[in-house]
């Protein structure tokens, strides 16, 4: 019963603690009390990660109504994998928050954002946790509105229209999703996940559940910012404050490819999705593309937090590349990959809040010098970058690995050779960056180093790429075994 | 061309969901674009309550000597959309008198014109 508990109490604790924040609205003590929750998040997903690798699938029956009439919460290997990245890379960068939401945010508004970021991190822990398809969509736009708000809270007024248009171009995705439910219902008469993969093959392909199929691949497509439906993701993730960029590019767009993945692979079928629907052809070309189109725009970007914003969604290509192989081994490659970019975009984004916080910009070429005047901070980023590119020793070099291998069994050779391909652009792209920061300059700049409580979870971060790049069997052993029961043992 | 009447309910949320999406794209106006985006959720608000209906189903209340109900259950769920829709519309009201306040325009061209030029 316990573990029952345990993944509803992962939900209600942020959830409850966020009206909490809003009463309170001094900044200190709504981010103690969020800092809390979130850590208490991330206990529970510790203890249920431990749980399910023993062999258990927790189940928590909402209200006491039995599955198929009421809510289930259900954790298996899959999602308590994601909730394990989603709650302890928040915990962690919410941590680094409180010092450089000081500057970035006014005193009288940080009792409400950490009130908007409670809402999001329940959000996205409840889309990850929930066995009912209809509760996914309220999960997915509790934590939609709340991060239009933590964006729109960036001290650039275009971070105000960057919202803006991720709000339209989120709520049509969003809207998408609900016509998918609502056609799978109709044609199924449930909303239980378990219940629709039951009931699903037995229909077998009608036109309606096709429909379901196309508008839920798009919807969750616009969410995880798929090429090309990426467009707002760039200014986004640009403008808003260095820890919420930091944030969500962790954690969104990871709990989007999941939605993906529990569709394709459990609700829908390995047969349907691949066999009656072209999910692999068209998965793979956008893959290509993003990895190659994005990666090229990154290399031209000015500002640093945007050209990393391109950079995710030529990551996010990487992982669909792995999802539409439709292989054990694929899937094991993009499952590592989800929280391997999670440790590099984390490490990444919270040196760049660093940098902002002592220098106040990140346009590239004003950052001169900036190696010798804050070494560690720099040196975080290098590691982060590094690991983006791929380098042997780090975390991003055992996913692209695992990626490659996967694309070589099954023959892909020229996806392969876009894989390798993407890693030299970002050679480049990263280079741009790193060579600037360690550019000589004549005048010798004093030592301002970012305060520790920023630079301590940016270190964790960054530390963590060498460490899950070292000692990949926990990442990858996780992933793995997600893998082989979603394409053997799932349904 | 029975069918095209049987299922004419169909029709509208196709009609609405179109003209919605086609508003959000169009439109230059923020406010516009919200109002669009509106009209798209309300359609798929109707298709939802729709597919709720029995034939010969009364209004799903406990009453003496009724036997067939129309499906509770999609209006149950389209309740909670409408309050997301609410919340999103909400928002994005809120963003636009923002944007506003910050550019002193809510027509696109004119921000991002602003934008070009910084």
């Amino acid at each position: 019963m316990i573990w029952a508990n345990l993944s509803v109490l992962q939900i209600v604790v942020p959830l409850l603690t966020a009206p909490l924040c809003l009463l309170v609205r001094n900044g200190r003590v709504a981010w103690a009390l969020a800092w809390i929750a979130s850590a208490a998040s991330f206990g529970c997903a510790l203890l249920l990660a431990s749980r399910v690798l023993d062999g258990g699938v927790v189940v928590a029956e909402l209200g006491g109504w039995a599955a198929p009439w009421g809510i289930e919460y259900r954790v298996d290997l899959l999602n308590a994998f994601i909730l394990l990245i989603v709650s302890g890379i928040g915990t962690v960068v919410l941590w680094s928050a409180r010092i450089s939401i000081d500057v970035e945010v006014e005193a009288d508004r940080q009792g409400l954002f950490y009130t908007a970021w409670l809402l999001c991190l329940a959000g996205l822990l409840g889309i990850a946790v929930t066995g009912d398809a209809f509760n996914l969509f309220v999960f997915l736009e509790i934590s939609s509105l709340s991060s239009y708000v933590l964006i729109a809270m960036g001290r650039d007024r275009r971070a105000l229209t960057a919202s803006f248009q991720y709000l339209v171009m989120g709520t049509i995705g969003a809207t998408f999703i609900l016509i998918g439910i609502g056609f799978l219902y109709m044609s199924t008469g449930t909303l239980n996940m378990q219940d629709i993969a039951v009931r699903l093959p037995e229909l077998g392909t009608s036109r309606t559940v096709e429909s379901a199929f196309a508008f839920l691949t798009v919807g969750i497509g616009l969410k995880m910012a798929m090429f090309p439906l990426h467009l707002w993701l760039p200014n986004a993730y640009a403008y808003a404050p260095g820890a919420v960029s930091a944030f969500l590019a962790a954690t969104a767009t990871k709990v989007a490819v999941y939605a993906l993945v529990r569709f394709v692979y459990d609700i829908f079928g390995e047969s349907f999705s691949f066999g009656a629907m072209p999910l692999s052809l068209i998965l793979t070309t956008l893959a290509v593309l993003a990895v190659l189109v994005a990666s090229t725009a990154a290399i031209f970007q000015e500002n640093v937090k945007r050209m990393l914003a391109y950079s995710s969604v030529a990551q996010i290509g990487y992982t669909l590349l792995g999802v539409g192989f439709a292989t054990a081994a694929g899937l094991t490659a993009s499952l590592t990959h989800l929280f391997n970019h999670a440790l590099m975009k984390g490490a990444l984004f919270l040196s760049l809040g660093c940098i902002v916080f002592r220098h106040g910009t990140v346009i590239r070429e004003e950052l001169a010098g900036l190696g010798r005047r804050m070494p560690w901070t720099c040196g975080a980023f290098v590691l982060g970058a590094i690991s983006l590119i791929g380098v042997p020793l780090t975390a991003g070099f055992a996913s692209k690995w695992l990626l490659l291998s996967a694309a070589i069994e099954i023959g892909w050779w020229p996806v392969a050779v876009v894989v390798v391909l993407g890693s030299l652009l970002a050679v480049i792209y990263v280079w741009r960056v790193v060579e600037v920061l360690y550019r000589a300059t004549d005048d010798a700049p004093a030592r301002s180093e970012a305060p520790l409580s920023i630079l301590v979870p940016t270190w964790i971060l960054a530390l963590a790429n060498v460490y899950f790049g070292v000692f990949t069997e926990h990442s990858v052993g996780f992933a793995s075994s997600a893998a082989a029961w979603l394409t053997g043992g799932g349904s | 061309m029975t069918d095209f009447f049987l299922h004419y309910h169909y029709w509208v949320v196709v009609f609405l969901m179109m003209t919605g999406l086609y508003v959000v794209v169009e439109s230059g106006n923020l406010v516009k674009k919200i109002v669009g985006l509106n009209v798209f959720q309300a359609s798929v608000f109707i298709l939802y309550i729709s597919l709720g209906v029995v034939d010969g189903g009364a209004a799903p209340v406990l009453r003496e000597g009724i036997t067939v109900y129309s499906n509770p259950l999609p209006h149950v769920l389209i309740l909670t959309a409408i309050v997301v829709g609410v919340a999103t519309t909400a928002l994005g009201l809120a963003l636009v008198v923002r944007i506003k306040e910050a550019y002193g325009t809510v027509e696109e061209d004119d921000i991002y014109g602003q934008d070009e030029g910084e």
